[in-house]
């Protein structure tokens, strides 16, 4: 019998309050054991919402969550052994040095064996000579560092990764996508990713979930989606989809996986031929068709 | 408990361990304040006692035994509290959620951590009030450790109930934290009985399982016996308490998490 898929989200909705909007609305996908997805949309899309009720912090209003085959409504401690996070904006006690934060992490993660690994993260992580500073004495990224080697600790078959390279500098920002790209292939661990930096999501992602509104209004790979867009990078594709631009080419969410149809649209024009921009809202700058994108060559146009 | 269940609780522990060892001024006002009150209150009552002509009278150490029994309950309260909102205060809190600690087991090592604080900030109080004022509060015998029982008992159900007030109101219920306890002196009976009370006040404070508890005291140092009558109420009121607040946190935690505030609590 193949193992539970990382994570299996069925009709996933969460509402605040009843005169509002749901937050997250009607959200289904299946990430395979191994693979590293990215989810993706502006601000107030739903991101943080999801990430929440896949980490079991939130409850859903509706729908279902199944993390390493545990069902998170009744089962969620058993997956969350198995899970870990990390987050610029969830912080490590300062006082605490670096070893004793992970000392923490491994007690309440039941960690075998928990001073060698400690000293086994630390040399990965390049964390030797910090831990015995106290974390809030460190740099953004050395506290990167500390954070990956928290989430790390239990060696967790999914990682949930909230913007894993805010706020550092492009070669610290470089150095942690490469770690985290070899760490998956040695270790086959499943990372979700939230981000905005979309050169990461395009490096590091095999698919891209992409929220608006509360909704998945696309997802592919990051190939798929530059060249249903017609464009040369992700940042182009992410813009599209906020300022409610259609793709060249009809979503293809995977067999038995309905995506909604982009927002006002019941669907996509056929490929090679540019929709009308929503009212009051300027026209999309004219893009390459799918064999230009594929290629990767010249795909900008003059005027995006 | 199992293994794996009393070492995350251990963690939960460690880490506010290893806090206090990093962290001198937290662990000096764990002390400052029990030592001070115990200091007050021991000249206040070595005055009394003088105008009385009876430097060592029991009264005085009815005072004093009231001072520092009354501490036990005020530092288990605020330990757990406080441990809480350390927390959030280091914003560390989302990444205790997510990790395999369950709510009692969070609750389990606020309470060893609670204790741990009474105990390091007590225990120099009681030492120094047989120094100074040569009041040995082990001169109640051996009931004096149902005492302190009681009284952490006390303080926890009380923690807990602030707790799912923070957990329902955020940083706002944060003063409550160190207000609540103190709110509930006039009817402990800390420092006069219960029969002192207005009439219509006595059921109320039979309430509190600090009363009984100091009845008890009292019985115990005026009388040399042991009130076993005030403490099974004592007990059975600690209990029927730590239930009810139990039941309030473990709804406010769930509440919470349907509400979406442990995503920003503390905000």
């Amino acid at each position: 019998m193949p193992p539970a898929p990382a994570l299996r989200v069925e009709a996933l909705t969460k509402r605040y309050r009843e005169d509002r909007p749901p937050a997250v609305d009607g959200l289904d996908f299946v990430m395979p054991r191994g693979a590293t997805w990215g989810l993706l949309g502006g601000n107030g899309a739903g991101k943080t919402t999801t990430i929440g009720m896949l980490l079991g912090l939130l409850v859903p209003t509706s729908g279902r969550i199944e993390a390493l085959g545990h069902d998170m409504a009744t089962d969620r401690f058993a997956a969350l052994a198995r899970m870990n996070f990390s987050s610029p904006y969830v912080a490590l006690p300062h006082r605490l040095s670096v070893a004793e934060n992970l000392r923490v992490y491994a007690h309440l993660y039941g960690v075998k064996q928990a001073e060698r690994r400690i000293v086994e993260l630390a040399e990965q992580l390049h964390l030797t000579d910090l831990l015995k500073r106290p974390a809030g004495e460190l740099s953004a990224g050395q506290k990167t560092r500390v954070a990956l080697a928290k989430a790390l600790v239990n060696r967790p078959d999914l990682l949930l990764l909230d913007e894993p390279t805010a706020s550092l500098d492009p070669d610290t920002g470089d150095w942690v996508r490469s770690w985290l790209e070899r760490y998956r292939a040695e270790t086959g661990c499943a990372i979700l990713l939230a981000s905005h930096n979309m050169a990461e999501v395009e490096r590091l992602c095999d698919q891209v979930l992409m929220l608006k509104a509360g909704r998945a209004v696309d997802r592919g790979s990051p190939a798929e989606l530059l060249a249903r867009y017609g464009r040369d990078d992700m940042e182009e594709v992410f813009l599209d989809i906020a300022r409610d631009r259609r793709p060249l080419l009809a979503p293809a969410p995977p067999p038995g996986d309905a995506a909604p149809p982009l927002p006002g649209e019941a669907a996509a024009p056929p490929p090679g031929q540019a929709a009308a921009p929503p009212p009051g809202q300027a026209a999309a700058p004219p893009r390459q068709g799918l064999a230009g994108a594929g290629a990767g060559t010249g795909g900008r146009d003059a005027s995006a | 408990m199992t293994a794996l269940a009393a070492r995350r609780v251990w963690g939960l522990m460690y880490r506010h361990l290893a806090l206090y060892r990093s962290s001198w001024p937290r662990l000096l006002e764990l002390v400052y304040w029990p030592v001070l009150q115990m200091v007050v209150w021991g000249f206040v009552t070595a005055y009394l006692a003088g105008v009385q002509n009876n430097v060592a009278s029991v009264a005085a150490g009815v005072l004093l035994g009231g001072v520092l029994l009354w501490e036990v309950a005020l530092r288990s309260q605020m330990g757990f509290a406080i441990s809480f909102l350390e927390e959030i205060w280091s914003r560390n809190l989302g990444h205790v959620f997510v990790s395999p600690l369950r709510p009692l087991e969070l609750v389990a090592g606020l309470v060893g951590i609670s204790a741990a604080r009474m105990l390091v900030g007590v225990i120099p109080a009681v030492g120094l009030a047989f120094l100074l004022y040569g009041f040995g509060l082990w001169t109640m015998g051996p009931v004096v450790v149902v005492f302190f029982a009681m009284l952490m008992m006390m303080g926890w159900a009380v923690a807990l109930g602030v707790t799912a007030l923070i957990l329902r109101h955020g940083a706002g219920a944060e003063p409550l934290a160190w207000s609540v306890l103190f709110g509930l002196t006039p009817f402990a009976a800390v420092f006069y009985p219960v029969s002192v009370l207005p009439d219509w006040l006595e059921p109320l404070a039979l309430l509190v399982p600090a009363a009984h508890v100091f009845e008890g005291m009292r019985a115990a140092l005026l009388e040399g016996r042991t009130a076993w009558g005030h403490l099974g109420a004592a007990l059975a009121l600690n209990l029927a308490w730590l239930g009810g607040m139990g039941w309030l946190f473990l709804r406010q935690f769930q509440a919470a998490r349907v509400r979406g505030a442990l995503l920003n609590i503390g905000e």
